[in-house]
């Protein structure tokens, strides 16, 4: 339990700090930003329990959102992430013994890990950018930053478990 | 009231969704009081704290060109003071400069620790704050121009509307014909801003300046903001459609200054009684 806090905690700390000091700060074009701290929600095991990961979402949106003077939008993205995680892990597995405990690229099939990813990704992306235009009525150039924004996350997440989460 | 509570027990994971949910959106759209709400933006003392190591971390890496940037300053500034000199003792020969006694406006330095150019609202974080004697509504320019306007304020860091931010608008003026208009940024290019209310009449040109008009109590008069890049008549209107390019690249923001004008309360009070009088009237 003190070894999962301290594990969990640590990351906590280390994603918004590179989401805020590094992240934060890489622009293509003026408008791609990758958001990689989603991670945090996404690589909590699956069994535990929901109310730890909506406050764990909840927290870890509320931290970056301090950081770049964002009221409540991040910890809006994240609590719907944390709330419809078990649904898309459902979804995107066929079988119930191919499951493992442990929602990594290293436990899972890269084919699964990347599907994973790119549908809490894009679910974050989309509550988020649309939270911060705050208007449906430029719907598309929108929806083409939330595409180009999501790709480019997707691209470092899965590129950060080849790095670092490994273990 | 037992099956109510077996029912919320059961669905905890979705009633509690639904509280944080709430949660969150209230603070999104209660965006003037998370700004009020002194722990939750980036001047309170963790955040800036963060920012502030990592900008002394990083800043090294900007540090020639910041150097060039004093350097020019610094030159420009002794242009000004040789003209001043000139003018003010052309007697006595000396380079002493005689600045009036009643200067009312003071500039206080402070260097960018974050800052952004992406999002439809972006903010400046200064690792100056009360302490250093910043307030809201201070005005925060840099060398090359306007950048914005300090919003929050904790005791060692300050954070400011960025001229990139919807939420805001600044009063600007032709600097040629003396015509002013308000200068909102609308959210695409952090290049460029567009100029509103220059009536039809009045001739501009692309490349023409555009400086701040001191109409307001937050810049003085005369800042530089950009030049014009375009403009059009749009059809049916009475006003020019202007696009500006802004002077300052908010991509590199390193030194800046706040500009506290010292007679602000006076002139705020003064323009309140006159309100107040016409509406007595």
């Amino acid at each position: 339990m003190i070894r999962w806090l301290i594990k969990y905690g640590i990351m906590f700390v280390v994603l918004v700090l590179v989401q805020v000091l590094v992240f934060n700060h890489v622009q293509f074009s003026g408008f791609v930003n990758p958001y990689v701290y989603v991670l945090f929600v996404m690589l909590l095991p699956l069994s535990t329990p929901r109310y730890v990961v909506l406050f764990g979402g909840f927290f870890i949106g509320l931290a970056v959102d301090v950081f770049s003077n964002s009221p409540g939008m991040h910890a809006a993205a994240t609590v719907v992430i944390a709330y419809i995680r078990p649904f898309v892990v459902r979804s995107i597995s066929s079988r119930e013994e191919d499951r493992n405990d442990y929602p990594g690229l290293k436990q899972n099939k890269f084919s699964w890990f990347l599907y994973y990813t790119a549908i809490m990704v894009f679910f974050h992306h989309f509550i988020l950018f649309f939270l911060e235009y705050l208007t449906f009525s430029h719907f598309s150039s929108t929806l083409l930053k939330i595409i180009i924004s999501s790709v480019f996350s997707i691209f470092v997440i899965v590129l950060s478990q080849f790095l670092i989460f490994r273990e | 009231m037992r099956s109510l509570i077996r029912y919320l027990i059961k669905n905890h994971a979705f009633v509690l969704f639904v509280l944080l949910e709430t949660l969150a959106l209230v603070m999104v759209f209660n965006y003037n009081s998370f700004q009020r709400a002194k722990y939750l933006n980036s001047a309170n003392k963790i955040t800036g704290k963060i920012y502030s190591v990592h900008q002394s971390v990083t800043g090294y890496f900007g540090l020639s060109k910041a150097n060039r940037e004093l350097a020019e300053e610094n030159a420009r500034l002794h242009n000004l003071m040789a003209i001043y000199s000139r003018d003010a003792s052309p007697a006595s020969g000396l380079s002493t400069v005689d600045f009036p006694e009643d200067t009312t406006i003071r500039f206080i330095p402070a260097m960018v620790i974050n800052n952004s150019v992406n999002r439809p609202f972006n903010y400046i974080t200064l690792n100056k704050g009360s302490r250093h004697g910043i307030k809201p509504d201070q005005g925060i320019v840099s060398a090359r121009g306007v950048i914005g306007v300090v919003a929050q304020v904790s005791e060692s860091y300050a954070v400011g509307l960025s001229l990139l931010n919807q939420r805001w608008s600044i009063s600007a003026r032709l600097k040629k014909s003396g015509y002013y208009g308000s200068l909102v940024w609308q959210g695409v290019n952090y290049r460029e801003a567009g100029l509103t209310e220059i009536p039809l009449h009045v001739d501009i040109a692309a490349g023409d300046t555009v400086v701040t008009s001191g109409y307001s109590s937050i810049f003085p008069e005369g800042f530089l903001i950009g030049t014009i890049s375009s403009f059009d008549r749009p059809d049916g209107e009475n006003y020019y459609s202007v696009q500006v390019e802004l002077a300052v690249d908010f991509k590199a923001l390193g030194h800046v200054e706040v500009v506290e004008i010292l007679d602000k309360d006076e002139i705020i009070e003064l323009e309140r009684m006159v309100r107040d009088d016409q509406v007595a009237d």
